[in-house]
């Protein structure tokens, strides 16, 4: 793997970091050996083919992948320094701290306000709710055009909102990082760029990971861009970790170049 | 759709491309002060600032190449960004031309050679005048304005045709001003391609604004191999 010259700058009081990780379904390596360090208040995407193991990888960041059978990870995902994977550790109180957009919008079949509500008050958040919708909602961007409207049913929304709806109710709950799997993929350009603009907002105050199939959205939105792609043994690994001006404009390792050039993958 | 940061990235690279036409005027001027005043240390300042033109210049092309990499310019955006591509390599050369003339002060030294400075200067006000319009009309898409701006080089070229002139009857009257007076040729000359530099700008406003690419020089017989000493 190919840590670039202009590499992410190395911090002392790393928020997450990835040390040697290996992630297994049963026998099979998905992941393999993956040492990175995600820069705390910034964007970081993860791009690369199919099949390369990034959305398995970011799922391990808040145990998701505890609800695959089989599913184990070697080596060590620190948060705060504190290792994810011990005995102890709470998934649920994780899930709290590190968050999850998915692909698809999910929003509960209820109210746009009970959406935001039903998940603080699940996740003890003890706050006025009309203050936490509110701000939730403007932190998303969301505020002005659903206010008139908080207790019609979410799904009435369009995507690109129920995607930011979404968003907003992993707000309420005061996370430190979101982690991004697709968001984009269902929704149009004028919502992708919607949510790109949003990301761009919500990186002064929380950490982002965003998984994305598109190469353009990983360029256009991201501070630090990683590459992972297979080994000969189909497992994924990461090639190369480095500013994103430089990832796109100079990439240090062939397969990455020829990767964000089009011509593999 | 907003594209904030593609928005915010164009809007620094307009204020960095205005900040290295200002370092051009500033170096022409004061090249043609320093062949004024006989000013060898001006002169040697000129040398040395053309490192920072070229340094900025170089800048400016790195992050267009990232912004065009990075946030996928389409349409009037994509054509502005490579108009300011190729306007830099031009405001490079004309750094480059007060160089020329920064070189030819420091060579001519304190010879009594007589220097048509007078009709320089007026060269060099007028080219001057044109940059300034130019970048202007650039920032401001104002293809209009652009358009109208290469007839103006017309009197740049009469005034270097006077100068040529004078230089070349001086020469033959006096052999020993051949080497002085080829000199000052170059720095006439050097004004002279700064004009026509301008024209390839304003080709470029109109390109940003109207998406069509053609040849606004007005000038003929022009020797673009021999453009600086």
């Amino acid at each position: 793997m190919i840590i670039s010259e202009t590499r992410p700058p190395e911090t002392t009081n790393s928020l997450l970091t990835s040390e040697d990780v290996s992630i297994f379904y049963n026998q099979f390596r998905a992941v393999k050996n993956v040492n990175l360090n995600i820069v705390p208040k910034k964007i970081t995407a993860i791009i690369g083919p199919s099949g390369c193991g990034k959305s398995t990888f970011i799922r391990a960041f808040n145990r998701m992948n505890d609800f695959i059978p089989g599913c184990h990870l070697e080596g060590k995902l620190l948060f705060h320094s504190e290792n994810l994977y011990t005995p102890n550790i709470d998934p649920v109180r994780i899930r709290r701290k590190i968050g999850m957009v998915f692909q698809r919008p999910n929003p509960f079949p209820k109210s746009i306000y009970d959406n935001i509500a039903w998940g603080a008050h699940v996740n003890g958040i003890n706050e006025n709710m009309d203050i936490v919708v509110e701000k939730s909602l403007k932190d998303v961007g969301l505020w002005d055009e659903v206010k008139k409207d908080l207790k019609k049913h979410a799904l009435g929304l369009s995507g690109g909102q129920q995607q930011r709806l979404c968003i907003a109710r992993l707000l309420a709950v005061h996370p430190e990082i979101i982690l991004m799997d697709e968001p984009c993929s269902a929704l149009d350009p004028a919502a992708t760029l919607k949510i790109e603009d949003l990301m761009r907002s919500l990186a002064r105050q929380y950490t982002i990971i965003i998984v994305t199939h598109n190469m353009q959205q990983a360029a256009r939105a991201s501070d630090y861009t990683a590459f992972f792609s297979m080994d000969s043994d189909r497992a994924g690994l990461m090639v190369e970790y480095g500013v994103t001006d430089q990832i796109f404009t100079r990439p240090v390792d062939k397969r990455t170049e020829d990767y964000v050039t089009g011509r593999f993958g | 759709m907003s594209r904030d940061l593609l928005d915010d990235k164009i809007r620094q690279l307009e204020d960095e491309f205005l900040l290295l036409g200002s370092m051009v005027e500033q170096a022409t001027q004061s090249a043609v002060e320093s062949l004024k005043n006989r000013d060898g240390i001006l002169a040697q300042k000129i040398l040395d600032s053309d490192r920072l033109i070229n340094e900025k210049r170089y800048a400016i092309e790195n992050n267009i190449l990232i912004t065009i990499a990075t946030q996928q310019p389409m349409a009037h955006d994509l054509r502005l960004l490579a108009a300011i591509l190729e306007v830099i390599s031009e405001l490079e050369r004309m750094g480059d031309y007060a160089k020329g003339i920064a070189k030819i002060t420091k060579r001519l030294g304190d010879s009594e050679t007589p220097i048509p400075i007078r009709d320089m200067t007026k060269m060099a006000e007028l080219d001057m005048s044109m940059l300034h319009r130019a970048l202007t009309a650039f920032i401001q898409e104002d293809y209009h304005a652009a358009a109208a701006l290469p007839q103006e080089d017309d009197a740049v070229d009469a005034i270097y045709n006077k100068i040529f002139h004078e230089l070349i009857e001086a020469m033959t009257k006096n052999p020993e001003f051949i080497d002085n007076g080829s000199l000052l040729l170059w720095a006439a000359h050097n004004l002279e391609r700064l004009g026509d530099r301008v024209t390839n700008i304003c080709e470029r406003t109109v390109f940003i604004a109207t998406g069509e690419l053609f040849d606004m020089d007005t000038s003929e017989g022009e020797d673009p191999d021999q453009e600086e000493i």
